[in-house]
C-alpha cells in the first residue's frame, strides 16, 4: 500500500474537540473574559465518545469544548468589546497613577459599555424558547433582589432586578397564570403557565443573606446580566400579549412611571393599551367528530371548566394580611386567584381597607394568638393559602385556625405514580377534590385489609413450615425405618390452592428462564429489578414510619 | 446700591424741596449744626417713609394691620416733627426779625448744639445767644390749676406746644397742622410732590454710548494667552493621535426593552447548530423539602447521625427535612446562593450529552422459551434418600440395568443400593477415601470400578443374574499374562481371601494418586486420571480383558481433570484445566482442542451421541460445545451461584444436569436435533433442592437413571437423593 502514513490524532474525533486552554488562546481571552462569553453565549463543554482518542491517547481529565463552538465564538462582537474594556480600564489605571483628575473624568465618561439584546435573540430565536429557559432567569433576578447593598454587586443590578422580578408578579397576576405554590424550607416554589409552558421559579424568604466566602459572585452577576436582559424583554412580549402598558403603569393614577414600590404592593391593578377590551375568551368551535374526539374533546372542556375554577377559588373573598405573614407572597397568591387583600396601612404601602373593615372574610394571622377578634371572619393561619391553591378548592378552614397543630403541608410537584407511596394527607385531600368527606375511614379500612393480608400470608409460611417439618420427619422415620418400628399414622388431606400453585409455577417458570438470558439483558434486566425493588423497599418503609408515627401518635393521646 | 439710591433719592428730593419753596422746611436747612440733626432726621424719616412704603408695598391705605405698625412709627416722628416744626416756627419769628436780611445767615439764638435740654433743667438759663450770653427761661409761674384754666379757656391750647429749645410756647399755624397731619397719615409732607413719579433705570439693558469707568482694557485681553496655548496644542496633538476622543453620544438605548421577537426565524443559528443540547431544568421540590412535611419523611436520629457523616456527594438528599409548627418559625436556607452558584456552574462547566432512556418493560427481556410444562418428563420432586454413608458421597454411579446405584464416600466404603427401595444392598469397606466410581456401561458385565488413593479395585458384586455374573467372571478371569506395557508400571493384582468377599475381584496399582476412573462404553477398556502438572503420566487406558494398561499420552498438555470416551466412535477426551481435547484414538492424533472459557474445568459430560460435550466449572459456568460447530462454547451457562462439581446427561431423554456446591442441582432440558443446522435448544426445567450444605460443599455428584428420568445426586452431607 502506498501513500503517505497516517498521523495519529489529525482527523476524525480529535479534530472536532478543543480543550479549553487551547480554545482561549484561540479567541486570545483571559479566563474569566471566556467564562463570560461561554455564560452569556451559552457554550458548555462536551463530553466526547472517546475521551482517549481526543486527548491524544492520554487520560488525563480536561473539559473538552467542540471547536465548532468557539468557532462560533470568534466572530461575537461581544468580544471586541470585552478588548476594550480591557483597555479601559487600564488607561485609567494609569491616570489615576498619574493623578490626571482631568482625564480620569474623560476616560469615565467615556466608559465603554454593551448591550446583550442580540445574543438574546440569539440564543432564543423564538419567544417560547426564552420562556421554557426563564426559570434559571426568574430564581436568579428574585435571589438578587433581595440582596442588601453590601457591595456584593451593584446596586442598579439589585434595582433592575427588583422592577423586573415585580413585573414579573404583577403579569402572572393579571394574566391569573398561577398553578402551583410550595413552601419549602429553603424558600418559597411557584409555578405558573405562561403560554403552556410551565414555570418554576423559587423566591427566598425575607431575611439578609450570609454571604458565604466560597461563591465567586462573578459568575453569578455575568449570568443575572443576561438574565435581566432576558427577563426584560420577555416581560415586555408578555405584557404586550396581554394589551398592557410597558413599562406598567396602574390602572387609577395618571402618573406614567409607577415607582416599584407601588408596583411591589402588587394591589393595583395594571392599565391597558386599549382601555375598553372586554374579556373575551375564544370559545372553541365544536365540531361534529368521531366519537374518540369527542370524548377527547368533553375532557378538554371539562379541564378548561376545572382551570376556570380553580382560576376563581379566592374570588368574592376579602383578606387582610396580619403584620407578621409574608405580605409579598400572599399578597400576589391571593390576588393571582381573584381574592381582595389588604393589610395594615404601616406595613406597605397599597393597603386598599382597614383592619375594621366588616366585609373581610379571612384573616391570616401567624401568632399564637390575637387580642382583638371579629366575630364574621375567620382567623386562619398562612398554609391555608398555599393548600387551598393546591387543593385547587377551599379546603375546610378548621384545621388551619390559631394555635391548630397544622396538617402536613405537602408538595404539589410530586405526581404519584402507580405504586409510588402516597401520603394520606395527599389522599385526603383527592377524596376531598372529589366531594367525599369520609376520607379517613376509608384510610383507615384499607390499612385493616392491608393488615389481613399480612396476617393470611404469615398462615400460608406457617402451613409450609408445618408440612416441611412433617415431612422431615418422615424421611427420618422412612431412613431409620428398620430400626424403629414401623408406624402408619393417617395422613392429613392437603388443601391444595391451585391458584397459587399456579403462581408459584408461574414464578417458578420466569426464574428458570431469567437464568437463560443473555449476560447482557440480565445486567440491564438486574438493572431494572433493582431499581423496582428499591423503589419498593422505600415505599414500604415510608408506610411502616406513617403506621408507626400514627401508631405512637395514637398511644400519645390515649396517655394523655 | 440701594444705600445710595436712597441719598441720590433724597438729594433730588432736597432739590425739589427747594423749588417748591416751603418757606418753614427751608428753614433747617440754614443752621449747620441742626442741619447734621435734621438732615439725619430726615434720612432717618425718609428713610423709614420709603422703607415702610417698600415693605409694605402700596397698601399704606387699606392694611390695617400695616397701618397700626405705621402708626406706631409715626408717633415717634411725630416728637421729632414737633421739634423741627418749633424750629421752623422760630424761623418764622426770626424772619419777621431780620426781614431784610439775607436768607443765607444762620439763625442761631442757642448754640449750646445738639445736647439733651435735660441738662438745663436745674439752671435758670436754657443756653447762650451769640454773643455768650445767658438765655433765660421764660418765668413759668403756671401751676396745675392755671394749666387747667388755660386749657379750658384758651381755644388755642390744643395747638400750642412748648419749645424745648427756648423754653416758649409756640402756637401752630394752620399750615404746620396740615403738615403734621400729613405725616401722621403717612403721607409726604409735600402735597405737591409725586410719589409715583416713573423710574429712571441707571443700569438697564440698553448698551450705553459712554462707559462707565473710562479705564482703557488691558494689553494681555487682546494678546494670545501662551499657557492657553499650550495646553489647547497638547489636546489638539491628543485628538491628532486618537488619544482623546470626542465625548461619547450618551446611548439610552441600554436597558430599554422591546418586542425583541417581533419576526421570528426558525433558521436561526442555533438550529443550524445541532449539538446544542437545552441545560436540564432542575428537580422539583417532593414532599421531604416542605416545611412542614408528613411526620415519615422526617430523618430518626440515627439517619440524622448518619447524613451528618456521610460526604455531601453521598448524601441522598442535600438537605435535611426539617419541621416547624408555624411558618413564621422558618429560616433562611443557609446554603441558598451556594445552590443558586451549583445551578451556575453546572450551566456553563457542566459537560451536557443527550442520554436515550430506554424505557424497556423488564418482562420484555426475559426470553421466550417453552413452558416446562410441555418438556416433561423431567425429574421434579425428591423421592428418595440413600443414608448410610458417614462422610461426603464423592461419586455415584448407577449400573445399566437401572436398578443398583454404587456410591463411593469419603468414609472409606462403597454402598451398593437398590434404587427403587433405597435399600443397602452391600457396603464394602475398602480402606480408604473413594474417589471415583463406575459402573461398567455394558449390560453383559455387572462390575463396578473403584478408584482409592493409587489403586483403581475392580468389583463384582453380583447383584445381576447368573449369566451376566458369569460372563463378568470369565471377563476378569480371562487373563493374560499381565505384560507390563512400555514404560508403565502397573501392577494388576488378583485379590485373596478376606477381600473376595468383599467383592474385591481386580486391584491395579498406580504410581500416582487416582481421582478418576470411566468405562468405554463397550466395557473393555478403562481410563484412569491421576492429575499431576509436571508429569506426562496423567492418563492410564487399561484393557480389562488383557490386563494391559498403557499411557496413551507422551507429553503433559497441563493438569488432567477429567477424561471420557466417545460413546459410539473412538475418540477420547481430555479435559484439562482450561480446555478439552478431543483425541482420535485409532489415528493416535488430536482432533480437537475446545476452549472451555474458563477458569477451571471440574467436569465434564459427552452427549450419548457423542456430538456435544457439557463442562462444569469451578467459576460456576456450565459450557456446552458443538462438536460440529466451534471449538468455542456453544452457550454458556451461568446458573449456579457457586462452583460446579459435576455434570451429566441422560442417555436417553434430552436432558442433562448440573450439580453445584450451593446445594442445588439444576436440570436443563437440552434437545439436540437430528438436522445438523438446527442448533440445539437448552432450557433450563428445574431447580432441584435437598442437600445439606456442610463445609462448603453441597451437591458432589450427579447422574442420570439409564432409562428413567430420574436424576441421582450425592452430597456433602453423606446422602444420596434421588429425583423423579
Amino acid at each position: 500500500m502506498g501513500g503517505l502514513q497516517k498521523k495519529k490524532f489529525e482527523s476524525g474525533a480529535a479534530t472536532n474537540y478543543i480543550t479549553r486552554n487551547r480554545a482561549r488562546k484561540k479567541l486570545q481571552l483571559s479566563l474569566p473574559d471566556f467564562r463570560r462569553l461561554c455564560i452569556l453565549k451559552g457554550i458548555y463543554p462536551h463530553e466526547p465518545k472517546h475521551k482517549k482518542k481526543v486527548n491524544k491517547g492520554s487520560t488525563a481529565p480536561r473539559t473538552f469544548y467542540l471547536l465548532k463552538d468557539i468557532r462560533f465564538l470568534l466572530h461575537e462582537p461581544i468580544v471586541g468589546k470585552f478588548r476594550e474594556y480591557k483597555i479601559f480600564v487600564r488607561k485609567l489605571k494609569k491616570a489615576y497613577g498619574k493623578t490626571e483628575w482631568s482625564a480620569v473624568e474623560r476616560l469615565k465618561e467615556n466608559k465603554p459599555t454593551y448591550k446583550l439584546d442580540h445574543i438574546v435573540k440569539e440564543r432564543y430565536p423564538s419567544f417560547i424558547d426564552a420562556l421554557r429557559d426563564i426559570d434559571d432567569a426568574l430564581c436568579m433576578c428574585f435571589l438578587f433582589s433581595t440582596f442588601a447593598r453590601t457591595g456584593k454587586c451593584h446596586v442598579q443590578t439589585i434595582q433592575l432586578c427588583r422592577r423586573l422580578t415585580v413585573e414579573w408578579m404583577n403579569y402572572v397576576i393579571t394574566s391569573r397564570a398561577l398553578r402551583k405554590v410550595f413552601i419549602s424550607i429553603k424558600g418559597i416554589y411557584y409555578q405558573a403557565e405562561v403560554m403552556g409552558q410551565p414555570i418554576t421559579w423559587l423566591v427566598p424568604y425575607q431575611f439578609a443573606h450570609d454571604h458565604p466566602t466560597d461563591v465567586d459572585y462573578r459568575v453569578m452577576a455575568t449570568f443575572t446580566e443576561l438574565y435581566t436582559t432576558l427577563l426584560g424583554f420577555v416581560n415586555f412580549r408578555l405584557y404586550l400579549s396581554l394589551n398592557l402598558l410597558y413599562p406598567p403603569k396602574i390602572h387609577d393614577t395618571d402618573i406614567f412611571l409607577v415607582p416599584v414600590q407601588k408596583l411591589s404592593a402588587l394591589s393595583a391593578s395594571l392599565a391597558r393599551v386599549v382601555t375598553s377590551t372586554e374579556e373575551e375568551e375564544a370559545q372553541i368551535d365544536l365540531f361534529p367528530t368521531e366519537d374518540e374526539n369527542m370524548e377527547m374533546m368533553e375532557e378538554k372542556e371539562k379541564e378548561k371548566k376545572l382551570l376556570e375554577a380553580q382560576m376563581k377559588i379566592f374570588e368574592g373573598l376579602k383578606f387582610f394580611l396580619n403584620r407578621e405573614v409574608p405580605r409579598e407572597s400572599l399578597a400576589f397568591i391571593i390576588r393571582c386567584f381573584g381574592g381582595e387583600v389588604s393589610w395594615d396601612k404601616s406595613v406597605s404601602i397599597g393597603s386598599t381597607y382597614e383592619m375594621m373593615d366588616e366585609t373581610i372574610t379571612h384573616h391570616i394571622v401567624d401568632r399564637p394568638n390575637v387580642d382583638k377578634r371579629y366575630i364574621n371572619r375567620y382567623y386562619i393561619q398562612p398554609q391555608w393559602v398555599y393548600d387551598c391553591v393546591n387543593a385547587k378548592m377551599l379546603v375546610p378552614v378548621e384545621d388551619y385556625f390559631i394555635g391548630v397543630t397544622l396538617p402536613p403541608h405537602l408538595s404539589p410537584f410530586v405526581e404519584e405514580r402507580e405504586g409510588d407511596y402516597v401520603p394520606p394527607e395527599k389522599l385526603k385531600i383527592l377524596a376531598l377534590q372529589r366531594g367525599e368527606s369520609s376520607g379517613v375511614d376509608s384510610l383507615e379500612e384499607e390499612e385493616e385489609e392491608e393488615e389481613e393480608e399480612d396476617e393470611e400470608e404469615e398462615d400460608n409460611d406457617e402451613e409450609d413450615q408445618v408440612e416441611e417439618n412433617k415431612l422431615k420427619k418422615m424421611e427420618e422415620q422412612r431412613s431409620q425405618g428398620k430400626s424403629l418400628q414401623v408406624k402408619v399414622t393417617p395422613g392429613k388431606v392437603k388443601m391444595e390452592n391451585p391458584v397459587r400453585l399456579e403462581q408459584e409455577e408461574k414464578a417458578e417458570e420466569k426464574r428458570l428462564a431469567i437464568m437463560m438470558m443473555k449476560k447482557k439483558e440480565k445486567y440491564l434486566y438486574d438493572k431494572i429489578m433493582f431499581g423496582k425493588k428499591r423503589k419498593v423497599r422505600e415505599v414500604s418503609f415510608l408506610k411502616s414510619r406513617n403506621k408507626y408515627s400514627l401508631l405512637w401518635e395514637r398511644l400519645c393521646s390515649r396517655r394523655s | 446700591m440701594k444705600k445710595i439710591g436712597l441719598k441720590r433719592a433724597k438729594e433730588e428730593e432736597d432739590e425739589q424741596k427747594k423749588q417748591s419753596v416751603c418757606e418753614q422746611v427751608l428753614t433747617f436747612n440754614m443752621s449747620p449744626a441742626e442741619e447734621e440733626e435734621g438732615d439725619e432726621d430726615v434720612s432717618d424719616s425718609e428713610e423709614s417713609v420709603y422703607s415702610g412704603l417698600e415693605e409694605s408695598g402700596s397698601d399704606s391705605e387699606d392694611e390695617p394691620s400695616a397701618n397700626q405698625q405705621e402708626g406706631r412709627v409715626l408717633n415717634e416722628e411725630v416728637e421729632q416733627l414737633e421739634e423741627r416744626v418749633l424750629n421752623e416756627e422760630e424761623a418764622e419769628q426770626r424772619e419777621d426779625e431780620y426781614e431784610k436780611d439775607s436768607s443765607d445767615e444762620e439763625d442761631i439764638r442757642n448754640t449750646v448744639g445738639n445736647v439733651p435740654m435735660d441738662w438745663y433743667k436745674d439752671f435758670p438759663h436754657i443756653g447762650y445767644d451769640l454773643e455768650g450770653r445767658r438765655i433765660y427761661k421764660p418765668i413759668r409761674n403756671k401751676d396745675e390749676l392755671d394749666q387747667f384754666l388755660d386749657k379750658m379757656e384758651n381755644p388755642e391750647f390744643w395747638r400750642t406746644v412748648c419749645d424745648q429749645q427756648t423754653g416758649s410756647d409756640v402756637v401752630l399755624s394752620e399750615d404746620q397742622l396740615e403738615l403734621i397731619k400729613r405725616l401722621q397719615r403717612g403721607q409726604f409732607g409735600d402735597v405737591s410732590f409725586n410719589e409715583y413719579q416713573p423710574s429712571v433705570e441707571f443700569f438697564s439693558r440698553e448698551v450705553m454710548i459712554h462707559p462707565v469707568t473710562n479705564r482703557p482694557s488691558d494689553k494681555r485681553s487682546f494678546i494670545p494667552s501662551l499657557t492657553e496655548k499650550d495646553k489647547v496644542s497638547k489636546m489638539v496633538h491628543a485628538i491628532k493621535m486618537g488619544w482623546i476622543k470626542p465625548r461619547r453620544v450618551e446611548d439610552d438605548s441600554r436597558g430599554r426593552y422591546y418586542d425583541l421577537w417581533t419576526n421570528e426565524d426558525s433558521s436561526s443559528i442555533l438550529n443550524k447548530h445541532r449539538m446544542h443540547l437545552p441545560a436540564p431544568k432542575l428537580r422539583l421540590p417532593g414532599h421531604e423539602e416542605s416545611y412542614n412535611p408528613p411526620p415519615e419523611y422526617l430523618l430518626t436520629e440515627e439517619e440524622r447521625a448518619l447524613w451528618e457523616q456521610q460526604d455531601p456527594s453521598d448524601r441522598k438528599l442535600p438537605f435535611v427535612p426539617t419541621k416547624f409548627s408555624s411558618l413564621r418559625h422558618v429560616p433562611a436556607f443557609s446554603r441558598f446562593i451556594h445552590e443558586r452558584f451549583e445551578r451556575c456552574l453546572d450551566l456553563y462547566l457542566c459537560p451536557r450529552q443527550r442520554k436515550l432512556r430506554v424505557n424497556v418493560n423488564p418482562e420484555d427481556l426475559i426470553p421466550k422459551l417453552p413452558k416446562p410444562r410441555d418438556l416433561l418428563p423431567f425429574p421434579t420432586t425428591q423421592s428418595l434418600v440413600y443414608r448410610g454413608h458417614s462422610g461426603l458421597v464423592r461419586s455415584i454411579s448407577v449400573s445399566p440395568s437401572g436398578q443398583w446405584l454404587a456410591s463411593g464416600s469419603d468414609d472409606g466404603s462403597v454402598r451398593f443400593w437398590e434404587v427403587c427401595s433405597a435399600r443397602c444392598v452391600r457396603t464394602v469397606q475398602t480402606g480408604g477415601a473413594v474417589k471415583s466410581v463406575a459402573w461398567n456401561p455394558n449390560p453383559a458385565f455387572c462390575l463396578l470400578a473403584v478408584a482409592l488413593d493409587s489403586v483403581v479395585l475392580i468389583l463384582a458384586p453380583s447383584l445381576a443374574d447368573g449369566h451376566v455374573t458369569s460372563s463378568s467372571e470369565r471377563l476378569l478371569k480371562s487373563q493374560q499374562e499381565a505384560e507390563p506395557s512400555e514404560g508403565v508400571s502397573c501392577n494388576w493384582v488378583e485379590t485373596k481371601g478376606e477381600e473376595l468377599n468383599q467383592w474385591i475381584r481386580l486391584k491395579i496399582g498406580h504410581p500416582k494418586v487416582v481421582h478418576q476412573v470411566t468405562w468405554h462404553s463397550k466395557g473393555d477398556y478403562l481410563a484412569s486420571v491421576m492429575p499431576d502438572h509436571s508429569s506426562h503420566l496423567q492418563v492410564l487406558i487399561h484393557q480389562l480383558s488383557r490386563r494391559r494398561s498403557q499411557n496413551p499420552f507422551s507429553r503433559n498438555k497441563g493438569l488432567v481433570q477429567n477424561v471420557s470416551f466417545h460413546p459410539l466412535r473412538p475418540y477420547f477426551f481430555v479435559a484439562t484445566q482450561r480446555s478439552v481435547r478431543v483425541y482420535n484414538l485409532l489415528k493416535q492424533q488430536l482432533t480437537k482442542k475446545l476452549q472451555a472459557n474458563a477458569k477451571w474445568v471440574s467436569s465434564m459430560a459427552v452427549h450419548p451421541t457423542g456430538d456435544h460435550v457439557i463442562c462444569g466449572s469451578y467459576d460456576c459456568r456450565l459450557s456446552w460445545f458443538d462438536l460440529d460447530l466451534s471449538t468455542k462454547p456453544y452457550r454458556m451457562l451461568r446458573h449456579h451461584k457457586k462452583a460446579v462439581r459435576g455434570v451429566a446427561y441422560h442417555r436417553g431423554y434430552p436432558l442433562f444436569a448440573s450439580a453445584s456446591d450451593d446445594g442445588s442441582v439444576i436440570v436443563c432440558h437440552g434437545t439436540v436435533y437430528s438436522d445438523l443446522l438446527q442448533n440445539p435448544l437448552i432450557v433450563p426445567v428445574k431447580v432441584l433442592r435437598g442437600h445439606v450444605i456442610t463445609q462448603d460443599l453441597g451437591v458432589l455428584d450427579v447422574t442420570f437413571h439409564p432409562s428413567q428420568p430420574w436424576l441421582f445426586s450425592s452430597g456433602a452431607d453423606g446422602t444420596v437423593r434421588l429425583y423423579t
